[in-house]
This record gives structure tokens, C-alpha cells and sequence, in this order.
């Protein structure tokens, strides 16, 4: 085995762990079209950081923020409708994100923005999925109880004293970090993947969210490495070769029996 | 006379800027028991988000002795959530802060005995989905033990519950009371309302408010229940039978 691909499943463990418990709350709170549109939005932002030589999580958190505000702009309008609204403003990013890769003069290559490249992980790469290991498990930890009080039953969890809507807010902010830095991996397009696919999987057959987060995080990191290898042995590409392990390992948790 | 744990003093609120219960005044002591009565839609489940401070008073103010314990209906919770009735009785520790930790030893001990109280001890590790109607209802009845708060606010408790849950949770609602808490639960049965020491009707806006003898005349319940109502004449006494829906989705927002 190469030494780039060895990277690259260490690439997929760290972000791929992180993305894999944290998508059991995206998954919870029904904040799977969010995740999409926040992935889908920021490629505007990613191609602008290639053209100009910068580092691509700076251009992925910037684009994320100027994403969420785009969305929440759109998605306002209550003549067209929340839904619309953000499909508009998302198609509209990726267009721009498009439009700017495809320039005749820049010379990046849209393919490794739109579905990543994990074989090209950089020390940078893998100190940031590190960090978001670390730093984004510690406060999924903190914020368990908080979490399910708040999923289970808002408002009770209101009058428990807790704030559902603070609760959110930094779940999307965990949200958008964890596609900020698996983007790279995984691209615009493949990066939901990682975050809703392991849920899916582990969801009908564990009894308490804590297992439901160690759960996913195994399957996450798993399926990463199963595509990096499988990528290598067929000669597929890493990042789609991921994405899709994480879909077959989604559909097979749905598919078998629950073991009680 | 002690100082009430409950008070709203002309309480308007709603959603989005547009008020859907207006001009509720009324207060409950320590020790007390509120009926809260109207039809669906009428502004029960409003107030309670009011009193729990989900939602702002439009004008008007509202002040409890204490944070209270809300036990929604049923169907507000999610069934598909990965929790069992102890878990969820453990919940209720998160009003005593300390929420990043894991739960301490006298916290599991204290749930336990709520589930017990609530005669679910043998349902400890049951998933609340797996539960039958009742046994969820006394699931977040004993979250709401494990909170301790002064003033417990009930919605519709009863609905849809077993025989033998209700006579459970009806012995659990006056061990509360004799303790001294103050309890706010909403409910469809006017013939029960009877029970309680205190009466408040609600339609849009307040109705009435006092003492069930004093408040469940034949004219106060027409005017609370509307069309949804149907009277029954009974030696004089008003028997009032509501029509009674499932349907709770418009206060929802």
C-alpha cells in the first residue's frame, strides 16, 4: 500500500469518524437538506481559494458562511417558499462555483472540487480532520444530554431550562465546520454522504444516541476505508469509491432484521 | 395569604404577531389544582407555552415561583427517538444543570424512584416508543418528578390513556398537590373540571376563572366550548359533553 493512500484513510477515519456521529443529530433533527445545501453553496468559495492559491478550508468555511446567509435570505420569501427558495440560491451557487472553475484561464480542475480528492490529502488536511476529531467529539460529548433532551421533546426541554433553538444553532455550527473540512476529502457534491449515510445505517438498531454516535462514527470510518481500498484495487475514483461504500452500508443497515 | 406560584395578569399571546388567546388573568397557589378548559384550538396549549416562556407575552405578564415542569401531549414527543422511559425520566435532572457531564449516581437513583412512583419500574429500559400510550404519558410524568419544580403544567394528561394509567397518574397528581406544588392540566372533561380547586376556561380569550361551583354554569361551558358542545340536562346541572378530537396541530407552529 502507498504511502497516499494510507494518508487518504487517515484522511477518511478522522473526518469521516467526526461526520459519522454528528450525522446521527443531522439525521434527528431533519437537517439532511440543510447539509446539502450548505455542501452544495460553498463551492463558490472553494474554487475561489484554488484560483488564488489559498487554502481550500478557508475558502470552504468561507463559502459555507456566505451560503448560510444566501439560504436564509431565500429562504425567507414567503411567496416562493423555504424549500424553493434554497434550491434557487444553491443551483445559483454551484453555477457561480461552475462558471468560475470553468474559466478558460483557471487551472484547477472542477472534478476535484465537485467530488474530492482524498488521495491528495495534504499535512494541513489531516491536522484540521484531526482537530475536528477532537475538538468537535469533545463537544458532541458535552452537549449529548442537551441534544437528546432537545430532539426527544423541544419544548419540555425548554422548560427543563435548556435552549432548543441554542441547541441548533450550534449543531448547524458543528454542522458546517464538519463539511468545511471533509469537503476536501469527499467534494461538494459527495461530502452529504459521509454525514447522513452512517446514521441511516446504524439508526434502526441501536437503543440510545450515544451508541447510535460511536455506532456511526465505526461505520463512517469503515466505509472510508473499504473505498480507498476498493478505489485502489479497481482503479475508481477515491472519493466516489468512499460515497459509495457509505450508501451500500446505509442500505444495508435499513435492509437487515433489528436484533432485539 | 401566600404569594401566588402561578399569576398571568392580562396575558395576550399568539404567533407571528397575531394573538390567539387574549386577556388571561388569573393566579394559583402553592398547593393548588387549575383546570385548564377549552376546545381545540382554543389556547390551552398556548397558555402553557407562554408559562414556560416559549413564547413572549404580547402584552401582559406572567410570573411562577419557580421554573415549571411541562409534561406536552404525547404526540408532541418523537416516537422514533432512541430513548428508553428511563432515560427519559433522567432528563428531567437537566433542570438542575451540570448538562455537559453524564448523569450522577443520585440522579439515576431519583429517576428510578419516579419511575416507580409512576408504576413503570419494570419498564425501566423499554424504548418510549415501544410503550403503550399510557405508560409514555407516565414516562414524562416521572421526568417531571425527577425536575422537582414547584408548578407542574399538564397537557391534557389524560387524553388517550388507559383506565389503568389514568387512576395512576390521577393518585400521582394528588400526592403532588398534598407536597404543595401547584398544578396547571388541561383537559376536555368538563364533568371532571369539578374535581379541581380552581377553574380556568378558555375560548381565544379568557372565559372564566374561580372556583368549579362558581364557574361551571350552563352559560360559562356554551360560551367556552361553542358548536363543539353538547349540553345534556341533568336535574338542573348542566352536563356538558364535548366533542373530543385528536387534532392539536393549529397551535402548533
Amino acid at each position: 500500500m502507498s504511502g497516499i493512500e494510507l494518508r487518504a484513510m487517515l484522511e477518511v477515519v478522522l473526518a469521516g469518524g467526526f461526520c459519522g456521529a454528528l450525522g446521527f443529530w443531522v439525521v434527528s433533527e431533519r437537517l439532511a437538506y440543510a447539509g446539502e445545501s450548505l455542501s452544495h453553496g460553498l463551492l463558490p468559495g472553494l474554487v475561489l481559494a484554488a484560483l488564488a492559491g489559498a487554502p481550500l478550508l478557508l475558502g470552504a468555511a468561507g463559502g459555507a458562511l456566505v451560503a448560510a446567509g444566501l439560504i436564509a435570505l431565500a429562504a425567507r420569501d414567503a411567496r416562493v417558499g423555504p424549500d424553493t427558495g434554497t434550491a434557487v440560491a444553491v443551483t445559483g451557487l454551484v453555477g457561480l462555483g461552475s462558471l468560475l472553475a470553468l474559466a478558460p484561464e483557471s487551472p484547477q480542475r472542477l472534478q476535484e472540487l465537485l467530488f474530492g480528492d482524498p488521495l491528495g490529502a495534504t499535512d494541513g488536511d489531516l491536522a484540521a480532520a484531526a482537530a475536528l476529531l477532537l475538538a468537535g467529539g469533545a463537544a458532541l460529548a458535552a452537549l449529548l444530554r442537551p441534544l437528546a433532551a432537545t430532539s426527544f421533546d423541544p419544548s419540555g426541554a425548554g422548560a427543563l431550562g435548556l435552549s432548543p433553538s441554542l441547541v441548533r444553532l450550534t449543531l448547524l455550527g458543528l454542522m458546517a465546520a464538519a463539511i468545511a473540512i471533509a469537503v476536501q476529502g469527499l467534494g461538494a457534491l459527495l461530502v452529504l454522504a459521509v454525514l447522513v449515510a452512517p446514521p441511516v445505517a446504524v439508526r434502526r438498531h441501536v437503543r440510545a444516541p450515544g451508541t447510535a454516535m460511536l455506532a456511526g462514527a465505526a461505520v463512517a470510518a469503515a466505509a472510508g476505508v473499504a473505498g480507498i481500498q476498493l478505489s485502489a484495487l479497481v482503479g475508481t475514483a477515491a472519493g466516489a469509491s468512499v460515497a459509495l461504500v457509505l450508501c451500500a452500508a446505509a442500505g444495508a443497515g435499513v435492509l437487515l432484521p433489528v436484533r432485539r | 395569604m401566600t404569594a401566588p406560584s402561578v399569576l398571568a395578569e392580562d396575558l395576550t399571546v399568539g404567533y407571528g404577531g397575531r394573538p390567539v388567546l387574549r386577556a388571561v388573568s388569573f393566579e394559583a397557589g402553592p398547593g393548588q389544582t387549575v383546570c385548564v378548559l377549552g376546545p381545540n384550538g382554543g389556547g390551552k396549549t398556548t397558555l402553557f407555552r407562554a408559562l414556560i416562556g416559549e413564547l413572549e407575552p404580547m402584552p401582559g405578564r406572567v410570573e411562577l415561583s419557580g421554573r415549571p415542569a411541562y409534561v406536552a401531549q404525547t404526540e408532541r414527543t418523537r416516537l422514533d427517538f432512541p430513548v428508553t422511559a428511563l432515560d427519559v425520566a433522567l432528563m428531567g435532572a437537566l433542570a438542575h444543570g451540570r448538562w455537559w457531564l453524564p448523569p450522577r449516581r443520585a440522579d439515576r437513583a431519583t429517576a428510578r424512584a419516579a419511575l416507580e412512583r409512576v408504576g413503570l419500574a419494570a419498564e425501566a429500559d423499554v424504548l418510549f416508543g415501544e410503550l403503550s400510550g399510557g405508560q409514555r404519558q407516565r414516562a414524562l410524568l416521572a421526568r417531571a418528578l425527577v425536575q422537582d419544580a414547584p408548578v407542574l403544567l399538564l397537557d391534557e394528561p389524560l387524553a388517550g390513556v388507559d383506565p389503568a394509567s389514568a387512576q395512576l397518574i390521577d393518585a400521582v397528581f394528588a400526592d403532588l398537590r398534598a407536597e404543595g406544588r401547584t398544578l396547571l392540566i388541561s383537559s376536555h372533561d368538563v364533568d371532571g373540571a369539578r374535581g379541581f380547586d380552581l377553574v380556568l376556561c378558555l375560548n381565544g380569550r379568557q372565559v372564566a376563572f374561580g372556583p368549579p361551583a362558581a364557574t361551571l354554569d350552563r352559560a360559562t361551558i356554551e360560551a367556552t366550548y361553542g358548536r363543539e358542545l353538547i349540553v345534556l340536562d341533568q336535574e338542573g346541572a348542566a352536563r356538558a359533553v364535548t366533542i373530543h378530537h385528536h387534532e392539536h396541530h393549529d397551535e402548533d407552529r
